[in-house]
């Protein structure tokens, strides 16, 4: 047989076909926890653009963004939203102060869940970022 | 492989005078992979005929492939000559659904009141197999099934038999998720399925102009066949699930439209008439 060609989980295409057509910022990571897609409303929170973000794992991120808590704590993955939906496959929400590209501190609300397909795997995660405005802090 | 279109007709029955060429029944496609029982593609109302044919060839072990419950494509089942004789084997593919198995989803439609007798009482031994995303053998060929965007689990089917591919897209809308001139093929659904393929079985239910009224219904446009085919680079395309409300001579033009916009010989596009003979 020949090799059946690279193709994303349906879930993550009609995720990203959605995540296109939002307003709202959206990151899509793959299970193993790679950038695959973020959104232009993610693009404008990050301070970069998809081409220079795509492929970079959450770890990379991590080391370049320096994620805290609401009280400037540093946040280990597993404290995130975004680890919480990759290692235990669940829900998660909460607030994240990180450093962008041009080394602005940005505090943002981020609400993560897991994507399973029909079959019940794991393909991925979805994430909502809302900048919090300094007038709501 | 050799098989037949016993039925290309979309969304609903369409018998009568304007559509005699393309045929009315809906869809249903008979493979005969070589060294392998017959495969047959959907259990429209175009199965009741080869139903009566298989019966007569003595065929007793057959594979059903589904690609999705939507009425049009189960609904001849019942009048399927071989589920009512206790000697047939039946394996039925198709996808199953976060909250219930394939079985009891057949069972919703092929019981009462939609039909007089319910599924578990039909004589014949039928096994059930889910076909989300999957890969399997039968006696040589080689089956390889992937969810597909279209409203409700749906999957598309590629078959492979002595390095001959036909993929099998019936009820696709792959525009809804991707860019298809613009965006990489893996978030193309369905490319997985098509790439390379001798022959592409696709969806062609609208015109343009019809499309624009009919986003997320989960069907393709003329223009959308042509961008997938050119995207997923197949030899040969047979135009499927056709619209009830189109004419013989509406679906002419629409093949004449998806030949123009692919930008290939006319021989490598046909729209599928009921009867016509495929060979990949």
């Amino acid at each position: 047989m020949e090799r059946v060609p690279e193709q994303r989980n349906l879930v993550l295409i009609l995720a990203r076909a959605f995540a296109a057509q939002l307003a709202t910022a959206v990151f899509l990571l793959d299970p193993e926890g790679t950038i695959i897609y973020y959104n232009e409303a993610g693009e404008r929170l990050t301070g970069r653009t998809f081409i220079e973000g795509a492929g970079e794992t959450i770890d990379e991120w991590m080391t370049r963004t320096h994620p805290r808590d609401a009280e400037g704590l540093e946040l280990p993955v597993q404290d995130l939203p975004l680890g919480t939906a990759m290692l235990k496959h669940e829900p998660a929400h909460g607030i994240v102060i990180f450093t962008t590209t041009d080394g602005v501190d940005r505090m943002i609300e981020t609400a993560t869940f897991p994507l399973f397909a029909h079959t019940e795997d794991f393909v991925g995660s979805f994430t909502l970022c809302w900048p919090i405005e300094e007038d709501r802090r | 492989m050799k098989g037949r279109i016993w039925g290309s007709r979309g969304s609903i029955a369409s018998p009568g005078q304007d559509t005699k060429r393309y045929g009315g029944n809906t869809s249903c496609v008979e493979l005969r992979p070589p060294g392998c029982d017959v495969v047959i593609l959907d259990a429209g109302t175009g199965i009741r005929e080869l139903g009566v044919r298989l019966v007569r060839e003595g065929a007793e072990r057959m594979f059903l492939l589904l690609t999705h419950l939507h009425v049009d494509h189960l609904e001849g089942l019942g009048m399927f000559e071989p589920i009512w004789r206790k000697q047939t084997e039946l394996h039925i593919w198709g996808p199953a659904s976060p909250v219930a198995s394939l079985e009891q989803r057949i069972a919703k439609y092929f019981s009462p009141p939609l039909f007089p007798v319910h599924l578990s009482e039909v004589p014949a031994t039928i096994e059930y197999h889910d076909a989300s995303e999957s890969e399997w053998q039968i006696d040589g060929a080689h089956f390889f099934s992937n969810a597909i965007i279209h409203p409700g689990p749906t999957v598309g089917y590629r078959i492979e038999s002595r390095g001959r591919s036909l993929a099998y897209l019936t009820d696709h809308e792959p525009a809804l998720g991707a860019d298809l001139d613009r965006d990489p093929s893996e978030w193309i659904s369905g490319f997985a399925i098509a790439h390379g393929a001798d022959l592409l079985i696709h969806d062609c239910q609208y015109t343009p102009r019809e499309y624009e009224h009919r986003l997320g219904f989960g069907h393709s446009s003329t223009e959308h066949v042509a961008r997938f085919a050119e995207t997923t680079e197949v030899d040969r395309v047979l135009l499927f699930h056709h619209d009830p409300m189109h004419s013989d001579d509406q679906i002419d033009a629409m093949r004449d439209d998806v030949v123009a916009r692919w930008g290939v010989d006319g021989d490598r596009c046909t729209a599928a008439a009921e009867g016509a003979e495929i060979q990949v």
